[in-house]
């Protein structure tokens, strides 16, 4: 399952962004392969409807769930529709790797 | 003549300058009072005008005809502020996002993009104390976008001779700003002798540099602070053109709703200056 993780640098160890529309980087994460790959968001660049140009990457990857501190009513919208679950950090998420740990483990909030 | 005021800095003086040069100038030309702060507008608090007119102030959002649509991704492609998402064979439209630019449509290979009204505020005119026209633009709560209500209101009536146009700006140095200051003659910046006033004051002279827009600074509550805004000013050779000293009682006044040339008439005459400067500056230059 592709998971992607907003991020403030391209590696597992990097800490998270709890922005989801302007975060950095977009972690991508196989929890089947265990292989991951790290994208610039395309968002983050963006004048305005930063959350939405963020969605639709996600969108394109085919990711089935998104995980980030919280998402805007845009890029919320978005994701219902394609039917890509929204999960937010627990306050001791800090780590790109613990988001995919406290997701495993169903920590994660809905 | 079209003269903007702006400042950068909110509550530097922007609407007790505007108002009271349009008081200054009535007497001498037919003058048009146009509040572009269509967040907070607050220019009728003191011009106190009577409403008669008031349009809906729309924009064009598209509507996807979902039956025709190939679902190609054309018009998510060429949208530039991201109101268009595509998701499987769906076209998701964000109307908050939507700019009203027409882009999705022109360009959707298979015509199926009609536009539809989505309204996102008012524009209201009427006449205001000493004959002034005043018109103001007002955004709906909840609405993101000031821009098009702002080149709406412009637009509601051409510039012509004999007549002079003061155009309230917004606080900030954003969109809306840059909206107002659009092709005008002269931008009357006021601001303070304040680090957060200069600060704003610079981003504004930057904007006004690159649209190629003649400026002259307003210093109100002079007095305080200290000298770095003179420094800069001198530096980037703007003309001071008025001071309006530090003044407990005027600010008292102001906030109960009268204006800088009913508490002190001789700023009447100083205002009429400041106009005569402006339009040595311009020159024959108007738009």
């Amino acid at each position: 399952m592709k998971l992607i993780i907003s991020a403030q640098n391209p590696s597992l160890e990097a800490q998270v962004d709890r922005r989801f529309g302007r975060c950095m980087w977009l972690v991508l994460f196989d929890t089947e392969t265990n292989q991951w790959e790290a994208f610039q968001n395309p968002g983050a660049s963006q004048s305005g409807g930063a959350g939405v140009a963020a969605a639709q990457f996600i969108v394109d990857q085919k990711a089935k769930v998104v995980v980030s501190g919280d998402f805007g009513p845009n890029a919320s919208r978005a994701f219902q529709a394609a039917k890509i679950e929204m999960r937010r950090f627990t306050d001791s998420t800090t780590t790109v790797q613990e988001a995919v740990d406290h997701f495993i483990q169903d920590k994660l909030l809905k | 003549m079209q003269i903007a005021v702006a400042s950068g800095k909110g509550g530097t003086g922007k609407t007790t300058i505007a108002t009271s040069l349009a008081l200054s100038l009535a007497s001498l030309a037919k003058v048009r009072y146009f509040d572009c702060d269509v967040e907070a507008p607050n220019g009728h608090l003191f011009l106190k005008p009577e409403f008669s007119e008031s349009t809906p102030a729309v924009i064009r959002i598209p509507q996807i005809q979902t039956e025709k649509c190939t679902a190609c991704g054309r018009c998510v492609e060429v949208c530039e502020f991201h109101a268009l998402a595509q998701v499987g064979k769906n076209i998701l439209v964000f109307p908050q996002l939507c700019h009203g630019c027409g882009s999705c449509t022109w360009n959707c290979p298979e015509n199926v993009i009609v536009e539809v009204p989505n309204p996102i505020g008012t524009l209201e005119r009427g006449m205001a104390l000493e004959n002034i026209e005043f018109f103001r633009g007002l955004l709906t709560i909840s609405e993101p976008m000031p821009t098009p209500i702002i080149r709406q209101l412009k637009k509601r009536v051409h510039p012509q001779p004999n007549t002079i146009n003061i155009y309230d700006a917004p606080p900030g140095a954003s969109c809306s700003v840059v909206e107002t200051l659009r092709g005008v003659d002269f931008a009357l910046l006021v601001t303070e002798p304040t680090p957060f006033g200069l600060h704003d004051l610079k981003q504004m002279l930057g904007i006004l540099s690159d649209m190629n827009i003649p400026s002259g600074v307003v210093i109100n509550r002079d007095g305080i602070g200290d000298d770095s805004l003179e420094e800069t000013l001198r530096e980037f050779n703007i003309p001071v053109l008025l001071r309006v000293p530090f003044d407990r009682a005027l600010a008292e006044n102001l906030a109960s709703g009268r204006t800088l040339v009913d508490v002190y008439p001789e700023y009447r005459n100083a205002l009429r200056d400041l106009y005569q400067q402006i339009t040595e500056i311009v020159g024959g230059k108007t738009k």
